[in-house]
């Protein structure tokens, strides 16, 4: 089929919709939903701007058609925050200074979600090593990892804080 | 970037899977983890009019030992293979190559399926195949044919999976005891594809002589290339300084590599050489240890 109806929960609502079988999530979330948190950086999957939750695993957005996000739950910068309240992440990025320009905080948070899911107390290369997929122009990435690791400190301490993510 | 217009199929079953290979023959493409294809459709390097998502079929994703076969499901993604506990055990030259693959949002999607069947020279895992002498499964209409690795990749982006087939399993005889093997990749930069990547096995027996050895070579010619003579170099020998300083040279001489962005080829032939030598070092001493 050229077009298909999806069914995807996006940050915990459903969405409904005809989509043409060659748009890219990245596409579908910025332009249909308009969720413009989800930068396009490369095209290419290199640089990790596009990165989302797709059923709790970090995917590059740039490199997924929508249609195979049908009957997933997607999860991206918007609905990291609860309640009015910035997500740990958040914070983190903004106590350490964790960003200059922004361009590449949305997929950095979306990825350092799913690294702290995993390994709630990083240490330092492993965090390095865990946003490889994810490039910044801007920073050195030396402020980016103590972002991380405030958020891990902090998810650690206050795990009611957290909403699930996955 | 925007892929061309094509018909999106999603079967849930292998049996419709190959039912529209079948039915759409080459117009078709299998789309597994999609991070060699869908940039390459983004690109408009290719412009298949369908796309068949494999992604809905159900058991082709597991990593689990019979007998002495380690028997991977096409559809297994690369984190998980890289987590896997088995593999850490009985092939960690499979975990090596997994690490460095793309990046961990690639890892999320990539499968080993898709990484092997696109037969692409740049892919990491066919020169692991290759150094462990692993064996394809292709599924098609009239049932499953095992391929040999030796015999899979055919050509510039072309395997010996017939345009009806899927690519439903791998199969990799277990080490055995006194193995050891390594995959190294030197990448410009994380995500990259090889400037060279050596993958390489080996066994010794218990007088410490070399009485296997695989070495499989990533993005140095147009095919995965098997390093055959540097291999014949290291057998009978005890793996000593002078043997793997030669296997090296002969692995280097060997191969194919184009200049390109990644350098050129004296460049890349200079890489091959380094590379291979530490792989074979590292190789050694896991297998001296592995008694």
């Amino acid at each position: 089929m050229k077009s298909k109806e999806i069914t995807v929960t996006v940050n915990g609502d459903t969405y409904t919709q005809d989509v043409p079988s060659r748009l890219l999530l990245v596409h579908w979330i910025r332009e249909n939903l308009a969720l413009t948190g989800t930068h396009i950086g490369c095209d290419t999957s290199n640089c990790g701007a596009c990165t989302v939750l797709l059923d709790g695993k970090s995917v590059k957005s740039c490199t997924v058609l929508a249609v195979q996000a049908n009957g997933k739950s997607v999860t991206t910068i918007e609905g990291m925050a609860t309640g009015g309240e910035m997500h740990p992440l958040q914070q983190g990025f903004h106590e350490e200074h964790g960003l200059q320009c922004g361009f590449c905080t949305p997929g950095m948070i979306m990825r350092a979600a799913e690294l702290l899911a995993d390994n709630p107390d990083p240490s330092e290369d492993e965090i390095r090593w865990g946003i490889s997929g994810n490039l910044c122009r801007c920073t050195g990435y030396v402020n980016i990892v103590k972002a991380i690791r405030f958020a891990a400190k902090k998810m650690r301490e206050q795990p009611e804080a957290v909403e699930a993510t996955a | 970037m925007i892929p061309a217009v094509f018909d999106y199929h999603a079967p849930e079953s292998l049996d419709d899977a190959l039912a529209l290979l079948r039915q759409y023959g080459p117009e078709a493409k299998i789309l597994s983890g999609g991070h060699s294809l869908l940039p390459m459709m983004k690109l408009r390097l290719v412009e298949p009019e369908h796309v068949i998502d494999i992604n809905g079929l159900p058991d082709l994703s597991y990593v689990r030992i019979e007998g002495d076969v380690i028997k991977i499901g096409g559809l297994t993604r690369e984190a998980e293979i890289e987590q896997s506990d088995v593999i850490r055990s009985h092939a960690p030259i499979i975990h090596d190559t997994c690490v460095m693959i793309g990046d961990p949002q690639v890892r999320n999607r990539g499968t080993i399926g898709g990484n092997l069947a696109h037969g692409d020279a740049g892919n990491d895992h066919p020169a692991t195949m290759l150094a462990l002498g692993a064996r394809i499964v292709a599924t098609g209409p009239n049932g499953t044919r095992t391929i040999e690795v030796d015999d899979f990749f055919v050509g510039f982006y072309t395997t010996a999976l017939d345009p009806d087939e899927i690519l439903t399993e791998i199969q990799v005889p277990v080490p055995p005891a006194r193995s050891g093997g390594t995959y190294l990749k030197l990448e410009r930069k994380v995500g990259d594809y090889a400037t060279a990547g050596i993958a390489v096995q080996l066994t010794i027996d218990a007088q410490g002589r070399c009485v296997t050895a695989g070495i499989g070579l990533t993005n140095v010619a147009a095919v995965p290339l098997r390093a055959t003579r540097a291999q014949r170099r290291l057998v009978g020998t005890e793996l000593l300084e002078a043997d793997i300083i030669e296997a090296a040279r002969f692995a280097s001489e060997d191969a194919r590599p184009s200049s390109d962005l990644r350098g050129p080829e004296a460049y890349k032939r200079g890489v091959i050489k380094t590379i291979t030598q530490r792989a074979i070092g590292i190789a050694a001493g896991r297998a001296r240890k592995n008694q």
